[in-house]
């Protein structure tokens, strides 16, 4: 791809957004955000409640007024100076916290509601596989109210998505549900990502729900954007101490090589060491999406044999950064050489000064727990 | 005994006057509490004060008032004369304007208390399945409001029927123009006439009673306020 094709893919939002305070607030509250998100995959907007998220949400959406600045997305304009895409012309997609589902139409005149005012013709088909892709066949002739709460999100995404939409905006549509709903619904979105190839900018308070689905990663935090960019790269950082708290832990990926069916344990390859994780009956040679914690990293001087933990890398020091927390610190780790692998560990503040660690010293790194994302 | 031609007249012509003024009133009335449900504007007390004077203050006075605004020399008589409508006192486009006025609280309050309970969400939500704001009103709002009309005109038409002092002021005892039923109760009272007073009379009871019932019975929804500043 060219560097203009790129860019023409691209959301390239510049713009800031004022919320006039409230009688009971002093002042008011304003967001900016000078960021260019890829035109593909998803992008997790993470941050704590009132940072602003939802707001970036509704501006992208057309339904919050955009004080100045521009937006552009995928070579078209919908913000700038001169004018403003009211929200009914944008083709965006919108899945609220809540399903907001009309509730004078069954859960099929919702999904019609939709496809008559889509941006281009939606033909029966494509109507089918949404449903289809929804789990919706069943409920087609229920009306909202007899709908569960996980059933009225569903039908919520699928009714977004046959507008066609080009850009798809998620606010947090998990978080009303409770563990057994979302479990229910993540499978749906996971097939969305894999199946359609519409960018979607999904906002949550809750990492670690959708660290298997994000490929992009934005941090906000008080309406501004504290980190930006691939999802491996912004959790390995640790120069935003304090956003990620006890979430922090960076990612990695490799591949299924060895199954020991022994111990029921697999061992997955990774560019600059490997894993051993719990045998769920991955394939071989399945690539992985895994999560280790900060805080379930441990660093050794000694490779310790005499210890119960599985998973011992040898890894180097490459920088260390306070932690919000004032007895804490994260020290980000480089496995294997030349390593493109990077890792996180929160401990101690006393621990490194005992152990003397600083940029390009040899540890091991001792992992406690790895989560497979996927 | 039973109704005479006279009372037929009474009848047929208020079931005219509350027809046309539920119409008219809808008219109006819709984007003003459009307006009232949705405005931040420092205005909104004061029309919502006005629209709702009708119910507190004496017909006569809102009668008198009204007939000397529609008078030679009123703001409404000078403009319907120099239209060449002629004078409105008296006829009964006079008391369709008289009624506009006095039955207005109950067209208006329903619809603004159902569209204020329809709140900001749905039609948020119909932006961002590309519906524009004449397709927003048509097919969220008039949809999810339908209690607030159902309300709205049921007791615009029944407060209309009933209406007496307005009229007497502003229309008089003209058969077959302006004298309606609560006037033709009043002269057969007046003339010691109790037998066919009593019919009429009765069937104003009953009806009201009927329309009440049915306003009362609609399952409760949500969304559905139309009574409340009534009850």
């Amino acid at each position: 791809m060219t560097a203009a094709a790129t860019l023409n893919s691209a959301i390239i939002a510049d713009f800031s957004v004022r919320l006039p305070g409230s009688k009971h607030e002093a002042g008011s509250f304003d967001l900016r955000v000078d960021e260019r998100l890829p035109g593909a995959g998803v992008t997790v907007v993470f941050g704590a409640s009132g940072c602003g998220k939802t707001t970036l949400l509704r501006a992208l959406a057309g339904l919050q007024p955009i004080e100045s600045g521009y937006l552009r997305v995928k070579g078209e304009t919908w913000h700038d100076e001169k004018e403003s895409l009211p929200a009914h012309r944008r083709p965006v997609g919108y899945v609220f916290q809540e399903a907001s589902l009309f509730e004078h139409l069954t859960a099929a005149g919702n999904l019609e509601f939709a496809r008559k005012r889509a941006a281009a013709t939606v033909n029966a088909q494509e109507v089918q596989d949404v449903i289809a892709l929804l789990g919706l066949g069943e409920l087609l002739q229920q009306r909202p109210q007899q709908l569960s709460g996980g059933e009225r999100q569903r039908l919520s995404i699928a009714r977004s998505l046959l507008i066609k939409p080009e850009l798809l905006l998620m606010d947090e549509p998990l978080a009303a549900l409770d563990q057994t709903r979302k479990q229910e619904i993540l499978p749906y979105l996971d097939r969305i990502r894999a199946e359609l190839k519409i960018p979607m900018i999904y906002v949550t308070h809750a990492l670690d729900e959708v660290t298997r689905l994000a490929d992009h990663l934005m941090i906000l935090s008080q309406g501004r954007v504290r980190a930006c960019g691939p999802i491996r790269e912004v959790l390995a950082r640790i120069d935003v101490p304090g956003i990620l708290g006890e979430e922090a832990g960076a990612i990695v990926e490799g591949r299924v090589t060895e199954r020991d069916s022994e111990w029921h344990l697999i061992r997955v390859d990774f560019e600059g060491g490997q894993l051993w994780l719990r045998d769920s009956g991955e394939a071989m040679g399945q690539q992985l999406r895994v999560r280790t914690l900060a805080r379930d990293i441990s660093l050794s001087l000694e490779a310790d044999q005499a210890s119960s933990i599985l998973n011992r890398l040898p890894a180097e020091v490459a920088a260390i950064a306070e932690d919000a927390d004032p007895a804490m610190a994260l020290v980000q780790l480089v496995v294997g050489a030349p390593g493109e692998t990077r890792l996180v560990a929160r401990i101690s503040r006393r621990s490194v000064a005992q152990l003397a660690l600083s940029p390009g010293k040899p540890v091991w790194a001792q992992i406690k727990s790895v989560a497979v994302l996927y | 005994m039973g109704f005479s031609a006279a009372d037929w007249a009474a009848i047929s012509l208020s079931l005219q006057l509350a027809a046309v003024t539920t119409l008219i009133l809808l008219m109006l009335g819709t984007p003003l509490a459009w307006w009232l449900a949705r405005t931040r504007s420092r205005l909104k007390g004061p029309v919502a004060a006005i629209v709702a004077l009708p119910l507190v203050l004496p017909p006569t006075v809102l009668g008198f008032y009204l007939l000397v605004a529609m008078g030679p020399n009123g703001p409404i008589g000078g403009l319907t004369q120099s239209l060449g409508l002629g004078s409105l006192p008296f006829t009964f486009w006079g008391l369709v304007v008289g009624s506009v006025c006095y039955s207005m609280p109950f067209v208006v309050q329903p619809l603004q208390n159902s569209f204020a309970s329809i709140g900001e969400r749905p039609l948020e939500m119909a932006a961002t399945l590309r519906a524009g704001p004449w397709d927003r009103f048509l097919h969220v709002v008039l949809p999810l409001a339908r209690p607030g009309f159902l309300s709205a005109s049921v007791l615009g038409f029944a407060h209309t029927l009933g209406e007496f002092g307005v009229v007497l002021m502003i229309g008089g005892n003209i058969p077959g123009q302006t004298r309606v039923l609560s006037v033709q109760i009043y002269d057969h009272v007046e003339a010691l006439d109790y037998g066919q007073a009593h019919w009429l009379a009765g069937a104003m009871v009953l009806f009201s009673f009927l329309v009440l019932l049915f306003l009362y019975s609609i399952p409760a929804r949500r969304g559905d306020a139309g009574l409340r500043f009534s009850a």
